[in-house]
Protein backbone atom coordinates (compact mmCIF):
# COMPACT_ATOMS: atom_id res chain seq x y z
CA UNK A 1 0.00 0.00 0.00
CA UNK A 2 3.03 2.26 -0.58
CA UNK A 3 1.44 3.66 -4.12
CA UNK A 4 1.39 7.24 -4.17
CA UNK A 5 -2.12 9.24 -4.51
CA UNK A 6 -0.88 10.47 -7.51
CA UNK A 7 0.52 7.67 -8.86
CA UNK A 8 -2.90 5.63 -8.03
CA UNK A 9 -5.35 8.95 -9.69
CA UNK A 10 -3.15 8.63 -13.14
CA UNK A 11 -3.41 4.47 -13.16
CA UNK A 12 -7.24 5.22 -12.57
CA UNK A 13 -7.23 7.98 -14.88
CA UNK A 14 -6.13 5.71 -17.55
CA UNK A 15 -7.88 2.97 -17.30
CA UNK A 16 -11.45 4.86 -16.80
CA UNK A 17 -10.47 6.74 -20.22
CA UNK A 18 -9.31 3.54 -22.50
CA UNK A 19 -12.37 1.03 -20.51
CA UNK A 20 -15.29 2.27 -23.51
CA UNK A 21 -12.91 0.73 -26.28
CA UNK A 22 -13.57 -2.31 -25.11
CA UNK A 23 -17.08 -2.38 -23.43
CA UNK A 24 -20.42 -2.87 -24.93
CA UNK A 25 -23.15 -0.77 -24.44
CA UNK A 26 -24.29 -2.41 -21.80
CA UNK A 27 -21.18 -2.43 -19.71
CA UNK A 28 -20.82 1.26 -20.64
CA UNK A 29 -23.83 1.76 -18.64
CA UNK A 30 -22.93 0.16 -16.04
CA UNK A 31 -19.68 2.33 -15.73
CA UNK A 32 -22.06 5.32 -15.92
CA UNK A 33 -24.08 4.41 -13.15
CA UNK A 34 -21.16 3.43 -11.36
CA UNK A 35 -19.57 6.92 -11.70
CA UNK A 36 -22.75 8.77 -10.92
CA UNK A 37 -22.69 6.99 -7.73
CA UNK A 38 -19.39 7.84 -7.41
CA UNK A 39 -20.07 11.15 -7.37
CA UNK A 40 -23.24 11.20 -5.01
CA UNK A 41 -20.81 9.19 -2.91
CA UNK A 42 -18.21 11.77 -2.89
CA UNK A 43 -20.42 14.37 -2.34
CA UNK A 44 -21.36 12.51 0.92
CA UNK A 45 -18.19 11.35 1.87
CA UNK A 46 -17.81 15.54 3.09
CA UNK A 47 -20.57 14.93 5.50
CA UNK A 48 -19.91 11.40 6.53
CA UNK A 49 -16.29 10.76 6.13
CA UNK A 50 -14.45 14.50 7.08
CA UNK A 51 -17.29 15.32 9.37
CA UNK A 52 -17.91 12.27 10.68
CA UNK A 53 -22.22 13.13 10.45
CA UNK A 54 -24.13 9.97 10.30
CA UNK A 55 -26.19 11.03 7.34
CA UNK A 56 -28.59 8.44 5.98
CA UNK A 57 -30.34 10.36 3.98
CA UNK A 58 -28.64 11.70 0.92
CA UNK A 59 -30.80 10.48 -1.97
CA UNK A 60 -33.46 13.39 -0.94
CA UNK A 61 -30.59 15.55 -1.80
CA UNK A 62 -30.11 14.22 -4.85
CA UNK A 63 -34.24 14.07 -5.89
CA UNK A 64 -34.17 17.64 -5.09
CA UNK A 65 -31.52 18.46 -7.41
CA UNK A 66 -33.41 15.63 -10.07
CA UNK A 67 -36.58 17.06 -10.14
CA UNK A 68 -35.56 20.48 -10.32
CA UNK A 69 -33.97 19.94 -13.37
CA UNK A 70 -36.92 17.83 -14.80
CA UNK A 71 -39.19 20.53 -13.74
CA UNK A 72 -37.17 23.01 -15.16
CA UNK A 73 -36.41 21.65 -18.40
CA UNK A 74 -40.28 20.19 -19.25
CA UNK A 75 -42.01 23.15 -17.82
CA UNK A 76 -40.17 26.10 -18.82
CA UNK A 77 -37.70 24.76 -21.44
CA UNK A 78 -34.77 25.17 -19.83
CA UNK A 79 -31.71 23.27 -21.45
CA UNK A 80 -30.71 20.45 -19.15
CA UNK A 81 -27.07 21.26 -18.47
CA UNK A 82 -28.43 25.22 -17.80
CA UNK A 83 -30.36 23.62 -15.04
CA UNK A 84 -27.16 21.72 -13.22
CA UNK A 85 -26.06 25.11 -11.24
CA UNK A 86 -29.98 25.26 -10.13
CA UNK A 87 -30.48 22.05 -9.16
CA UNK A 88 -27.35 22.05 -7.06
CA UNK A 89 -28.70 25.59 -5.53
CA UNK A 90 -32.01 23.81 -4.99
CA UNK A 91 -30.84 20.90 -2.98
CA UNK A 92 -28.42 23.35 -1.18
CA UNK A 93 -30.92 25.36 -0.01
CA UNK A 94 -33.20 22.49 0.68
CA UNK A 95 -30.42 21.00 2.69
CA UNK A 96 -29.52 24.37 4.46
CA UNK A 97 -33.65 24.61 5.72
CA UNK A 98 -33.82 20.82 6.76
CA UNK A 99 -30.35 20.37 8.32
CA UNK A 100 -30.70 23.47 9.85
CA UNK A 101 -32.73 22.41 13.11
CA UNK A 102 -30.92 19.32 13.73
CA UNK A 103 -27.42 20.14 12.93
CA UNK A 104 -26.50 19.65 16.71
CA UNK A 105 -28.44 16.19 16.66
CA UNK A 106 -24.74 13.50 17.58
CA UNK A 107 -24.33 10.11 15.93
CA UNK A 108 -27.51 7.72 15.67
CA UNK A 109 -29.95 10.29 16.57
CA UNK A 110 -28.82 12.32 13.44
CA UNK A 111 -29.11 9.48 11.32
CA UNK A 112 -32.58 8.85 12.23
CA UNK A 113 -33.68 12.37 11.25
CA UNK A 114 -32.07 11.82 7.86
CA UNK A 115 -33.64 9.01 7.21
CA UNK A 116 -37.17 10.54 8.08
CA UNK A 117 -36.02 13.30 5.08
CA UNK A 118 -35.41 11.15 2.70
CA UNK A 119 -38.68 9.17 3.26
CA UNK A 120 -40.45 12.69 3.74
CA UNK A 121 -39.44 14.27 0.25
CA UNK A 122 -40.44 10.25 -1.66
CA UNK A 123 -44.00 10.47 -0.14
CA UNK A 124 -43.93 14.24 -0.92
CA UNK A 125 -43.09 13.36 -4.38
CA UNK A 126 -45.27 10.60 -4.83
CA UNK A 127 -47.89 12.80 -3.62
CA UNK A 128 -47.57 15.29 -6.32
CA UNK A 129 -46.53 18.38 -4.22
CA UNK A 130 -47.70 21.53 -5.62
CA UNK A 131 -48.95 19.78 -8.73
CA UNK A 132 -45.01 19.87 -10.21
CA UNK A 133 -43.77 16.68 -9.31
CA UNK A 134 -46.13 14.20 -11.25
CA UNK A 135 -47.25 11.76 -8.59
CA UNK A 136 -46.05 8.63 -8.59
CA UNK A 137 -45.52 8.40 -12.05
CA UNK A 138 -43.04 10.87 -11.97
CA UNK A 139 -42.16 13.33 -14.87
CA UNK A 140 -40.86 11.99 -18.20
CA UNK A 141 -39.38 13.63 -21.25
CA UNK A 142 -36.56 15.21 -20.06
CA UNK A 143 -34.40 16.42 -22.95
CA UNK A 144 -31.25 14.99 -23.95
CA UNK A 145 -27.92 17.55 -22.83
CA UNK A 146 -26.33 19.52 -25.06
CA UNK A 147 -22.71 20.18 -24.67
CA UNK A 148 -21.51 22.67 -27.50
CA UNK A 149 -23.92 22.09 -29.99
CA UNK A 150 -22.94 18.15 -29.21
CA UNK A 151 -26.10 16.03 -28.20
CA UNK A 152 -24.91 13.50 -25.28
CA UNK A 153 -27.39 10.76 -25.75
CA UNK A 154 -25.42 7.67 -26.03
CA UNK A 155 -24.00 5.78 -22.82
CA UNK A 156 -20.55 5.95 -24.19
CA UNK A 157 -21.06 9.88 -24.73
CA UNK A 158 -22.65 10.00 -20.74
CA UNK A 159 -19.76 7.83 -19.71
CA UNK A 160 -17.41 10.16 -20.87
CA UNK A 161 -19.30 12.97 -19.31
CA UNK A 162 -20.23 11.66 -16.00
CA UNK A 163 -16.64 10.45 -15.69
CA UNK A 164 -15.13 14.17 -16.61
CA UNK A 165 -17.70 15.44 -13.70
CA UNK A 166 -16.34 12.10 -11.32
CA UNK A 167 -12.76 13.99 -12.20
CA UNK A 168 -13.55 17.49 -11.84
CA UNK A 169 -15.00 16.46 -8.60
CA UNK A 170 -12.16 14.59 -7.10
CA UNK A 171 -9.72 17.82 -8.06
CA UNK A 172 -11.65 20.08 -6.35
CA UNK A 173 -12.98 17.80 -3.48
CA UNK A 174 -9.14 17.12 -2.55
CA UNK A 175 -8.31 20.83 -2.81
CA UNK A 176 -10.86 21.49 -0.14
CA UNK A 177 -9.52 18.55 1.92
CA UNK A 178 -6.19 20.41 2.35
CA UNK A 179 -7.59 23.89 3.20
CA UNK A 180 -8.70 25.43 6.66
CA UNK A 181 -12.58 24.13 5.81
CA UNK A 182 -11.07 20.14 5.23
CA UNK A 183 -9.32 20.36 7.92
CA UNK A 184 -12.08 21.70 10.02
CA UNK A 185 -14.48 18.88 9.09
CA UNK A 186 -11.47 16.79 10.27
CA UNK A 187 -11.53 18.03 13.85
CA UNK A 188 -15.27 18.06 14.12
CA UNK A 189 -15.29 14.32 13.55
CA UNK A 190 -12.26 13.97 15.70
CA UNK A 191 -13.66 15.76 18.57
CA UNK A 192 -16.48 18.05 18.77
CA UNK A 193 -15.80 20.01 21.86
CA UNK A 194 -12.07 20.30 21.30
CA UNK A 195 -12.40 21.71 17.85
CA UNK A 196 -14.99 24.53 19.54
CA UNK A 197 -12.39 25.27 21.75
CA UNK A 198 -10.13 25.89 19.84
CA UNK A 199 -11.85 28.50 17.76
CA UNK A 200 -13.92 25.91 15.03
CA UNK A 201 -17.29 27.21 14.82
CA UNK A 202 -18.63 23.88 15.00
CA UNK A 203 -22.37 24.40 14.26
CA UNK A 204 -21.53 26.12 11.12
CA UNK A 205 -19.03 24.08 9.28
CA UNK A 206 -21.59 21.20 9.93
CA UNK A 207 -24.08 22.68 8.29
CA UNK A 208 -22.17 23.82 5.70
CA UNK A 209 -20.51 20.55 5.17
CA UNK A 210 -24.28 19.29 4.66
CA UNK A 211 -24.76 22.27 2.28
CA UNK A 212 -22.05 21.89 -0.23
CA UNK A 213 -22.73 17.76 -0.16
CA UNK A 214 -26.55 18.85 -0.74
CA UNK A 215 -25.12 21.23 -3.60
CA UNK A 216 -22.82 18.36 -5.49
CA UNK A 217 -25.59 15.49 -5.03
CA UNK A 218 -28.08 18.06 -6.71
CA UNK A 219 -25.81 18.62 -9.55
CA UNK A 220 -25.43 15.11 -9.96
CA UNK A 221 -29.71 14.72 -9.93
CA UNK A 222 -29.61 16.59 -13.26
CA UNK A 223 -27.23 14.29 -15.11
CA UNK A 224 -28.86 10.88 -13.29
CA UNK A 225 -32.49 12.87 -15.04
CA UNK A 226 -30.63 14.01 -18.20
CA UNK A 227 -29.42 10.03 -18.91
CA UNK A 228 -33.09 8.48 -17.50
CA UNK A 229 -35.02 11.10 -19.43
CA UNK A 230 -37.52 10.04 -16.54
CA UNK A 231 -37.71 10.59 -13.13
CA UNK A 232 -39.99 8.69 -10.43
CA UNK A 233 -39.36 9.01 -6.86
CA UNK A 234 -38.95 5.21 -6.30
CA UNK A 235 -35.57 6.24 -7.96
CA UNK A 236 -34.88 8.12 -4.57
CA UNK A 237 -36.19 5.33 -2.21
CA UNK A 238 -34.43 5.16 1.45
CA UNK A 239 -32.28 2.11 -0.32
CA UNK A 240 -30.74 4.63 -2.47
CA UNK A 241 -29.34 6.36 0.84
CA UNK A 242 -27.88 2.98 2.49
CA UNK A 243 -26.04 2.28 -0.44
CA UNK A 244 -24.22 5.82 -0.56
CA UNK A 245 -23.69 5.43 3.16
CA UNK A 246 -22.30 1.96 2.62
CA UNK A 247 -20.03 2.69 -0.32
CA UNK A 248 -18.21 5.95 2.24
CA UNK A 249 -17.99 3.87 5.36
CA UNK A 250 -16.56 0.21 3.28
CA UNK A 251 -14.20 3.00 1.40
CA UNK A 252 -13.06 4.18 4.23
CA UNK A 253 -13.64 8.05 3.81
CA UNK A 254 -10.76 8.65 0.66
CA UNK A 255 -12.14 9.98 -2.30
CA UNK A 256 -10.07 6.70 -3.93
CA UNK A 257 -11.62 4.32 -1.60
CA UNK A 258 -15.00 5.92 -2.25
CA UNK A 259 -14.23 4.92 -6.14
CA UNK A 260 -13.27 1.79 -4.92
CA UNK A 261 -16.66 0.97 -2.85
CA UNK A 262 -18.32 2.17 -5.63
CA UNK A 263 -17.31 0.22 -8.28
CA UNK A 264 -17.07 -2.70 -5.09
CA UNK A 265 -21.06 -2.68 -5.02
CA UNK A 266 -22.87 -1.16 -7.80
CA UNK A 267 -20.22 -3.06 -10.65
CA UNK A 268 -19.75 -6.12 -8.80
CA UNK A 269 -23.51 -7.21 -8.88
CA UNK A 270 -23.59 -6.99 -12.47
CA UNK A 271 -20.85 -9.52 -12.79
CA UNK A 272 -23.36 -12.07 -10.65
CA UNK A 273 -26.65 -11.54 -12.39
CA UNK A 274 -27.18 -14.99 -11.60
CA UNK A 275 -26.77 -14.54 -8.26
CA UNK A 276 -29.40 -11.69 -7.60
CA UNK A 277 -30.97 -13.32 -4.96
CA UNK A 278 -28.03 -13.83 -2.49
CA UNK A 279 -26.90 -10.10 -3.27
CA UNK A 280 -28.49 -9.12 0.09
CA UNK A 281 -26.66 -11.51 1.37
CA UNK A 282 -23.08 -11.48 0.11
CA UNK A 283 -23.56 -7.57 0.90
CA UNK A 284 -24.58 -8.34 4.51
CA UNK A 285 -21.99 -10.89 5.48
CA UNK A 286 -19.38 -8.33 3.40
CA UNK A 287 -20.26 -5.90 6.29
CA UNK A 288 -19.95 -8.07 9.17
CA UNK A 289 -16.73 -9.13 8.01
CA UNK A 290 -15.41 -5.19 7.30
CA UNK A 291 -15.89 -4.66 10.29
CA UNK A 292 -15.08 -6.98 12.02
CA UNK A 293 -11.41 -7.40 9.96
CA UNK A 294 -11.07 -3.53 9.08
CA UNK A 295 -13.78 -1.29 10.75
CA UNK A 296 -11.68 1.50 9.32
CA UNK A 297 -12.67 1.16 5.69
CA UNK A 298 -10.68 -0.49 2.89
CA UNK A 299 -8.75 2.67 1.56
CA UNK A 300 -9.01 5.03 4.90
CA UNK A 301 -7.45 8.82 3.92
CA UNK A 302 -3.65 9.16 3.95
CA UNK A 303 -2.51 11.37 6.30
CA UNK A 304 -1.83 14.80 5.23
CA UNK A 305 1.50 16.04 4.26
CA UNK A 306 2.83 19.68 5.12
CA UNK A 307 5.81 21.10 4.16
CA UNK A 308 7.16 23.02 7.11
CA UNK A 309 8.80 26.44 7.24
CA UNK A 310 12.37 27.14 8.13
CA UNK A 311 12.74 25.46 11.60
CA UNK A 312 14.34 27.61 14.23
CA UNK A 313 15.75 24.93 17.22
CA UNK A 314 14.71 25.91 20.39
CA UNK A 315 14.65 23.77 23.88
CA UNK A 316 11.22 23.58 25.91
CA UNK A 317 10.55 26.46 28.05
CA UNK A 318 12.97 28.95 26.77
CA UNK A 319 11.52 30.04 23.93
CA UNK A 320 11.48 33.63 24.26
CA UNK A 321 13.13 33.87 20.32
CA UNK A 322 10.02 31.66 19.25
CA UNK A 323 8.03 33.70 20.87
CA UNK A 324 8.73 36.95 19.52
CA UNK A 325 8.57 35.19 15.55
CA UNK A 326 4.86 33.62 16.78
CA UNK A 327 4.14 36.67 17.85
CA UNK A 328 4.64 38.26 14.66
CA UNK A 329 3.28 35.03 12.82
CA UNK A 330 -0.56 34.69 11.48
CA UNK B 1 -5.62 46.71 35.21
CA UNK B 2 -7.81 43.21 35.25
CA UNK B 3 -8.09 41.72 32.13
CA UNK B 4 -10.66 38.92 33.16
CA UNK B 5 -13.70 39.98 35.81
CA UNK B 6 -15.58 37.16 37.51
CA UNK B 7 -19.00 38.98 39.34
CA UNK B 8 -21.31 37.24 41.47
CA UNK B 9 -20.69 33.89 39.13
CA UNK B 10 -23.55 31.26 39.98
CA UNK B 11 -24.16 28.12 38.28
CA UNK B 12 -26.09 25.30 39.56
CA UNK B 13 -26.71 21.62 38.01
CA UNK B 14 -30.26 20.66 39.31
CA UNK B 15 -30.05 20.90 43.20
CA UNK B 16 -25.88 21.48 43.24
CA UNK B 17 -24.78 24.82 43.23
CA UNK B 18 -21.46 24.24 41.39
CA UNK B 19 -20.25 27.74 41.51
CA UNK B 20 -21.87 29.90 43.90
CA UNK B 21 -21.59 33.63 43.70
CA UNK B 22 -17.90 33.95 42.74
CA UNK B 23 -16.05 36.93 42.46
CA UNK B 24 -12.69 37.38 41.61
CA UNK B 25 -10.39 39.52 39.11
CA UNK B 26 -7.37 38.48 36.82
CA UNK B 27 -4.91 41.04 36.21
CA UNK B 28 -3.27 41.46 32.96
CA UNK B 29 0.14 40.38 32.42
CA UNK B 30 0.06 37.57 35.47
CA UNK B 31 -0.20 34.31 36.46
CA UNK B 32 -2.83 33.64 38.84
CA UNK B 33 -3.96 29.66 40.28
CA UNK B 34 -7.16 28.71 40.94
CA UNK B 35 -7.04 25.87 43.46
CA UNK B 36 -9.55 23.65 45.91
CA UNK B 37 -10.48 20.28 47.07
CA UNK B 38 -11.98 18.40 44.31
CA UNK B 39 -15.47 19.01 43.16
CA UNK B 40 -15.10 22.93 44.49
CA UNK B 41 -16.28 24.03 41.25
CA UNK B 42 -12.86 24.84 39.71
CA UNK B 43 -13.32 23.28 36.52
CA UNK B 44 -17.00 24.37 36.33
CA UNK B 45 -15.50 28.25 36.65
CA UNK B 46 -13.67 27.48 33.38
CA UNK B 47 -16.23 26.41 31.52
CA UNK B 48 -17.94 29.33 32.62
CA UNK B 49 -15.68 31.67 31.34
CA UNK B 50 -15.40 29.59 27.94
CA UNK B 51 -18.42 29.49 27.33
CA UNK B 52 -19.04 25.44 27.67
CA UNK B 53 -21.47 26.09 29.88
CA UNK B 54 -23.98 29.22 30.57
CA UNK B 55 -23.88 30.98 33.72
CA UNK B 56 -27.54 31.32 35.80
CA UNK B 57 -26.64 34.48 37.29
CA UNK B 58 -23.72 37.02 37.27
CA UNK B 59 -21.45 38.13 34.58
CA UNK B 60 -17.74 37.76 33.27
CA UNK B 61 -16.10 40.60 31.79
CA UNK B 62 -13.28 40.35 29.80
CA UNK B 63 -11.32 43.51 28.71
CA UNK B 64 -13.75 45.16 29.82
CA UNK B 65 -16.85 44.04 27.72
CA UNK B 66 -19.10 40.92 28.73
CA UNK B 67 -18.30 37.66 27.30
CA UNK B 68 -21.61 35.96 29.18
CA UNK B 69 -23.21 34.14 26.68
CA UNK B 70 -21.58 34.11 23.72
CA UNK B 71 -20.60 30.70 21.95
CA UNK B 72 -16.99 28.93 22.84
CA UNK B 73 -15.46 29.58 19.15
CA UNK B 74 -16.89 33.34 19.66
CA UNK B 75 -14.78 33.47 22.84
CA UNK B 76 -11.83 32.26 21.77
CA UNK B 77 -11.62 34.87 18.84
CA UNK B 78 -11.47 37.07 21.38
CA UNK B 79 -8.38 35.53 22.73
CA UNK B 80 -8.90 33.40 25.45
CA UNK B 81 -7.63 30.21 24.84
CA UNK B 82 -7.75 26.77 27.34
CA UNK B 83 -6.58 23.48 27.77
CA UNK B 84 -8.61 20.66 28.88
CA UNK B 85 -8.20 18.80 31.95
CA UNK B 86 -9.04 14.97 30.29
CA UNK B 87 -6.82 15.67 27.02
CA UNK B 88 -8.91 16.42 24.03
CA UNK B 89 -6.22 16.01 21.34
CA UNK B 90 -7.32 15.15 17.69
CA UNK B 91 -6.59 11.90 18.02
CA UNK B 92 -5.67 10.31 14.64
CA UNK B 93 -4.36 13.93 13.05
CA UNK B 94 -0.81 14.98 12.90
CA UNK B 95 0.82 16.79 15.84
CA UNK B 96 1.08 20.27 13.47
CA UNK B 97 -2.32 19.30 12.00
CA UNK B 98 -3.79 19.83 15.48
CA UNK B 99 -1.33 22.99 16.10
CA UNK B 100 -2.97 24.38 13.19
CA UNK B 101 -6.44 24.01 14.58
CA UNK B 102 -5.79 26.99 16.70
CA UNK B 103 -4.89 29.11 13.80
CA UNK B 104 -7.98 28.21 12.07
CA UNK B 105 -10.03 31.06 14.21
CA UNK B 106 -7.22 33.27 12.61
CA UNK B 107 -7.77 32.14 9.31
CA UNK B 108 -10.59 33.71 6.47
CA UNK B 109 -10.89 31.67 3.52
CA UNK B 110 -13.54 29.51 3.08
CA UNK B 111 -14.91 26.80 0.75
CA UNK B 112 -14.52 28.73 -2.52
CA UNK B 113 -10.92 29.93 -1.78
CA UNK B 114 -9.78 26.56 -0.85
CA UNK B 115 -11.39 24.85 -4.12
CA UNK B 116 -9.80 27.93 -6.51
CA UNK B 117 -6.69 27.29 -4.47
CA UNK B 118 -6.78 31.83 -4.80
CA UNK B 119 -2.78 32.91 -3.93
CA UNK B 120 -4.72 34.56 -0.81
CA UNK B 121 -5.79 30.92 0.35
CA UNK B 122 -2.35 29.66 -0.22
CA UNK B 123 -0.56 32.36 1.41
CA UNK B 124 -2.50 32.39 4.54
CA UNK B 125 -2.05 28.89 4.43
CA UNK B 126 1.44 29.36 4.94
CA UNK B 127 1.47 31.73 7.36
CA UNK B 128 -0.86 29.67 9.97
CA UNK B 129 1.94 26.34 9.09
CA UNK B 130 4.31 29.11 10.31
CA UNK B 131 2.63 30.03 13.18
CA UNK B 132 1.89 26.33 14.00
CA UNK B 133 5.38 25.75 13.58
CA UNK B 134 6.60 28.57 16.00
CA UNK B 135 4.48 26.91 18.40
CA UNK B 136 5.45 23.27 18.17
CA UNK B 137 8.73 25.14 18.74
CA UNK B 138 7.93 26.95 21.34
CA UNK B 139 6.97 23.62 23.58
CA UNK B 140 9.33 21.79 22.32
CA UNK B 141 7.34 19.08 19.57
CA UNK B 142 8.62 20.15 16.33
CA UNK B 143 10.55 16.69 15.76
CA UNK B 144 7.24 15.42 16.44
CA UNK B 145 5.63 17.80 13.94
CA UNK B 146 4.48 14.36 11.46
CA UNK B 147 3.74 11.97 14.55
CA UNK B 148 -0.38 10.90 15.17
CA UNK B 149 -1.24 12.98 18.66
CA UNK B 150 -2.20 9.78 20.08
CA UNK B 151 1.25 8.22 19.79
CA UNK B 152 2.68 11.32 21.55
CA UNK B 153 3.63 10.35 25.33
CA UNK B 154 1.06 11.87 27.88
CA UNK B 155 3.40 14.81 29.50
CA UNK B 156 3.65 15.81 25.39
CA UNK B 157 0.26 15.31 24.89
CA UNK B 158 -0.53 18.44 27.63
CA UNK B 159 2.27 19.99 25.87
CA UNK B 160 0.64 19.76 22.41
CA UNK B 161 -2.84 21.19 23.76
CA UNK B 162 -1.00 24.16 25.27
CA UNK B 163 0.76 24.51 21.40
CA UNK B 164 -3.04 24.30 20.27
CA UNK B 165 -4.58 26.81 22.51
CA UNK B 166 -1.27 29.41 21.59
CA UNK B 167 -1.59 28.79 18.19
CA UNK B 168 -5.25 30.79 18.99
CA UNK B 169 -2.97 34.07 19.02
CA UNK B 170 -4.45 34.69 22.84
CA UNK B 171 -4.21 37.32 25.25
CA UNK B 172 -5.56 35.14 28.18
CA UNK B 173 -4.93 31.22 28.47
CA UNK B 174 -6.66 28.81 30.83
CA UNK B 175 -4.64 25.35 31.68
CA UNK B 176 -6.83 23.03 33.45
CA UNK B 177 -4.38 20.56 35.19
CA UNK B 178 -1.64 21.08 33.06
CA UNK B 179 1.31 19.46 35.26
CA UNK B 180 -1.31 16.14 35.37
CA UNK B 181 -0.05 12.96 34.33
CA UNK B 182 4.06 14.58 34.33
CA UNK B 183 7.05 13.28 35.87
CA UNK B 184 9.07 15.79 38.67
CA UNK B 185 11.63 16.56 35.10
CA UNK B 186 8.27 17.36 32.88
CA UNK B 187 6.74 19.47 35.34
CA UNK B 188 10.07 21.38 35.84
CA UNK B 189 10.24 22.09 32.20
CA UNK B 190 6.30 23.41 32.71
CA UNK B 191 6.92 25.63 35.21
CA UNK B 192 9.67 27.43 32.59
CA UNK B 193 7.16 27.02 29.81
CA UNK B 194 4.65 28.63 31.94
CA UNK B 195 6.68 31.56 32.61
CA UNK B 196 7.61 32.28 28.73
CA UNK B 197 4.37 32.15 28.20
CA UNK B 198 3.54 35.06 30.94
CA UNK B 199 6.35 36.61 29.19
CA UNK B 200 5.16 36.54 25.81
CA UNK B 201 2.43 39.01 27.45
CA UNK B 202 -0.18 36.09 27.71
CA UNK B 203 -1.88 36.23 31.03
CA UNK B 204 -2.77 32.47 32.41
CA UNK B 205 -4.99 31.33 34.86
CA UNK B 206 -4.30 27.94 36.26
CA UNK B 207 -6.02 24.99 37.72
CA UNK B 208 -3.00 22.66 39.53
CA UNK B 209 -2.99 19.94 41.86
CA UNK B 210 0.86 19.86 42.41
CA UNK B 211 1.04 22.80 44.88
CA UNK B 212 4.65 22.93 44.27
CA UNK B 213 4.28 24.15 41.05
CA UNK B 214 1.04 26.34 42.03
CA UNK B 215 3.09 27.67 44.74
CA UNK B 216 6.44 28.29 42.30
CA UNK B 217 4.54 29.72 39.61
CA UNK B 218 1.70 31.60 40.53
CA UNK B 219 1.59 35.20 41.41
CA UNK B 220 -2.00 35.25 43.11
CA UNK B 221 -4.27 32.07 43.98
CA UNK B 222 -7.72 31.93 44.62
CA UNK B 223 -9.25 29.29 46.49
CA UNK B 224 -12.56 27.68 46.04
CA UNK B 225 -14.60 25.26 48.47
CA UNK B 226 -18.06 23.68 47.64
CA UNK B 227 -18.17 26.24 44.80
CA UNK B 228 -17.43 29.83 46.69
CA UNK B 229 -14.71 31.38 47.50
CA UNK B 230 -12.94 30.61 50.34
CA UNK B 231 -9.95 32.64 50.01
CA UNK B 232 -7.75 34.78 47.53
CA UNK B 233 -4.08 36.04 47.97
CA UNK B 234 -0.79 35.93 47.43
CA UNK B 235 0.76 31.99 47.30
CA UNK B 236 2.90 33.28 50.86
CA UNK B 237 -0.72 34.28 52.26
CA UNK B 238 -2.36 31.17 51.27
CA UNK B 239 -0.52 28.73 52.78
CA UNK B 240 -0.81 29.82 56.41
CA UNK B 241 -4.54 30.97 55.99
CA UNK B 242 -5.99 28.67 58.80
CA UNK B 243 -9.08 28.44 56.66
CA UNK B 244 -7.34 26.75 53.23
CA UNK B 245 -5.35 24.97 55.63
CA UNK B 246 -8.34 23.29 57.58
CA UNK B 247 -10.51 23.04 54.09
CA UNK B 248 -7.91 22.44 51.97
CA UNK B 249 -4.27 21.51 52.72
CA UNK B 250 -4.76 19.92 55.87
CA UNK B 251 -7.37 17.43 54.25
CA UNK B 252 -4.54 17.08 51.45
CA UNK B 253 -1.69 16.12 53.68
CA UNK B 254 -3.33 13.36 55.70
CA UNK B 255 -3.59 10.89 52.81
Amino acid sequence: MTVSRTTSYAGIAVVVAVLPLLLDPYWTDVFVSIGLYSVLALSLNIILGQAGLFHMGHAAFYAVGAYVTAIANTMWGVPVLWAMPFAGLGAALFAMVVARPIIHLRGDYLLIVTIGIVEIVRIALINNVFGLTGGANGIFGISRPMLFGFKIAKPVHFYYLVWAYVACSILLFRRLENSRFGRALNYIKEDDTAAEGSGVNTASYKLWAFVLGAFWAGMTGTIYAAKMTIISPESFSFWESVVLFAIVILGGGSNRGVLLGAFLLIGLPEFFREFASARMLAFGLAMVVMMIFRPQGMLPPMPRFYKLPERIRCITGKGGDAAAQAGGGA
Amino acid sequence: MSLLALRNLTKTFGGLVAVNNVTFDVAEGSIVGLIGPNGAGKTTVFNLITGNYKPDSGDIFFDGRTIKGLPTHRIVQQGIARTFQTIRLFQNMSVIENALAGCHCRMQSGMLSAMLRTPAQRAEEQRALLRATRELEFVGLADEHANLAKNLSYGNQRLLEIARALATDPRFIILDEPAGGMNDQETAALIDTIRAIRDRGITVLLIEHDMSLVMKVCEKLVVLEYGALLAEGVPAAIKDDPRVIEAYLGADTDD
